[in-house]
C-alpha cells in the first residue's frame, strides 16, 4: 500500500511533535514551530516513502526548522549549540510539566537534545546521533548525563 | 547500563500521548488546514455527514465533489483508497465541504431535487464516466433501466458495463445511480445496499407508483434515456 491519509499521520504523531517542540523551544513558541513543521512535512509528504518512519521523519523536520528559528533570531555558531535557552518565565509555564520544561531547559544543548529526541520523540541513539551531528554513543552519553542532571535537579525540588 | 528504564523521569518523558490536550491539538490541525489550503496543497478534503442513511463521508478537491461514501464501505478503507488514488496530503476540512453536505441534507429532506455542487469525477474513467453524465440526466423522481441508459450512452449492448459503472458511481445520491432500475422493475444493485436505495426512491415518490414498473415514471420523462426500447 502507498501512504496514508495525512490526516492518520496528525492524529498518530502530533501530540508527540508537540511535546518535542515544547521541549526544544519552550512552551510559548511550541505552537508556531508544531505549525511550520506540520505545513513543511504536508508539502513534502507524497514524496515520503511509504516505508519510512514517520515519526522519526517528523521529528527531523521539528529539529531543523528549531535550527532555523534560532539561526534567523540570534547568531548561533553550531546547530547543536542553538536550541534555546530557558523559557521557564514565560506565561504558559503553568502547564504541568513546568518543572520538567523548566529542568529541560536549563541544560548544556546537547544533553537536552539527547534527552529530547530520545525519551520524547522514542528515536533510537543512532537517529538522535544523526540529527545532533554526533555518534550514536555520544548521543547515549549525552542523554545518560542529561537524565542524571534532570534526576538530581527535580530530586532537589521534590519533584522525584 | 546501570539506568533503571522505568522510573518516574522517564515515563513523565514519554508519556507524549497523554500530555498533549485536544484543544491545542484540535486548533493546530485547523490552522494546518488553513495553511495547506492557502498554499493550494490541500488536495483532498474530508469530512463526515451524519444522515437518514447513516454517516456519509463526503471527500473534495479543489476542482469538486470527488467522492460520497456510505458507511458499509468503510470511511477507513475509503480515505486509504483516496490517499492512493488522488493524493495522500488529504485533511478533515469539515468548511470546505459545506456546500456539498448542505444540499445533501436538503435533498435528503425532500426540500431540494437537483444538486448545483460542482463535481470532480476524476475517479471514473472512460465508458464509466460516460454513464454518469447520461445518469445526471434522469430527472427526480423518475427512474430508467440499465438497458436504457446502455442505449442512451451509446453502447446499447453494454449493459453490463451499465452496472458497474453503477456500482462503482463515485458520488452516489449526488450522481443519482440509484435511479437506475432492472428492465423488470425490480431494484438492482446499490453501493449503499439496497434499503439506501429503496429509501431514496420513496423519498423521491418514485417507487410506490404503479408506474414504476414501466420505467416511465409518474412524471413525463425528459429524456429518451427514458424510454426503454
Amino acid at each position: 500500500m502507498g501512504l496514508p491519509a495525512f490526516e492518520l499521520v496528525v492524529a498518530e504523531h502530533g501530540p508527540v511533535v508537540l511535546r518535542v517542540c515544547r521541549a526544544v523551544v519552550g512552551p510559548h513558541d511550541a505552537e508556531d514551530a508544531w505549525s511550520e513543521t506540520f505545513l513543511a512535512a504536508f508539502a513534502a509528504y507524497p514524496r515520503l516513502r511509504p516505508d519510512s518512519d514517520v515519526r522519526g521523519w517528523l521529528v527531523t523536520i521539528a529539529h531543523r526548522k528549531a535550527v532555523d528559528r534560532i539561526r534567523a533570531t540570534a547568531r548561533a555558531p553550531m546547530p547543536v549549540d542553538a536550541l534555546p535557552e530557558s523559557t521557564a518565565s514565560d506565561a504558559e509555564a503553568v502547564e504541568p510539566d513546568s518543572e520538567l520544561w523548566e529542568a529541560l531547559a536549563a541544560l548544556p544543548p546537547k544533553q537536552r537534545g539527547a534527552v529530547v529526541y530520545h525519551y520524547v520523540a522514542g528515536l533510537r541513539y543512532a537517529e538522535v546521533g544523526g540529527l545532533l551531528e554526533t555518534s550514536e554513543a555520544a548521543a547515549r552519553r549525552a542523554a545518560a548525563d542529561g537524565i542524571a542532571s534532570l534526576r538530581s535537579t527535580l530530586g532537589r525540588k521534590g519533584q522525584l | 547500563m546501570s539506568t533503571p528504564r522505568h522510573d518516574r523521569l522517564v515515563d513523565s518523558l514519554c508519556s507524549a500521548e497523554a500530555a498533549a490536550d485536544g484543544g491545542t491539538m484540535a486548533s493546530l490541525h485547523s490552522r494546518l488546514v488553513d495553511q495547506a489550503a492557502a498554499e493550494g496543497l490541500l488536495d483532498v478534503a474530508y469530512r463526515t455527514l451524519d444522515s437518514t442513511l447513516g454517516s456519509l463521508l463526503l471527500a473534495a478537491t479543489p476542482a469538486g465533489l470527488l467522492r460520497v461514501a456510505y458507511p458499509s464501505e468503510g470511511h477507513d478503507r475509503v480515505l486509504a483508497d483516496l490517499a492512493a488514488r488522488v493524493s495522500p496530503r488529504l485533511l478533515h476540512a469539515p468548511a470546505r465541504l459545506d456546500v456539498a453536505a448542505r444540499e445533501i441534507e436538503e435533498y435528503l429532506a425532500r426540500r431540494r431535487r437537483h444538486f448545483d455542487v460542482t463535481l470532480d469525477l476524476q475517479l471514473a474513467h472512460g465508458f464509466r464516466r460516460v454513464v454518469l453524465a447520461h445518469l445526471r440526466e434522469i430527472d427526480y423522481g423518475a427512474t430508467a433501466s440499465y438497458k436504457a441508459v446502455a442505449a442512451a450512452a451509446g453502447r446499447p449492448k453494454a449493459v453490463r458495463a451499465v452496472g458497474t459503472a453503477c456500482a462503482t458511481n463515485p458520488v452516489p445520491i449526488v450522481v443519482p445511480c440509484h435511479r437506475v432500475l432492472r428492465s423488470d422493475g425490480t431494484l438492482g444493485g446499490y453501493a449503499g445496499g439496497i434499503e439506501a436505495k429503496r429509501g431514496l426512491l420513496a423519498l423521491e415518490s418514485a417507487i410506490e407508483r404503479p408506474a414504476t414498473r414501466e420505467l416511465g415514471s409518474p412524471t413525463p420523462p425528459t429524456g429518451e434515456i427514458l424510454t426503454e426500447s
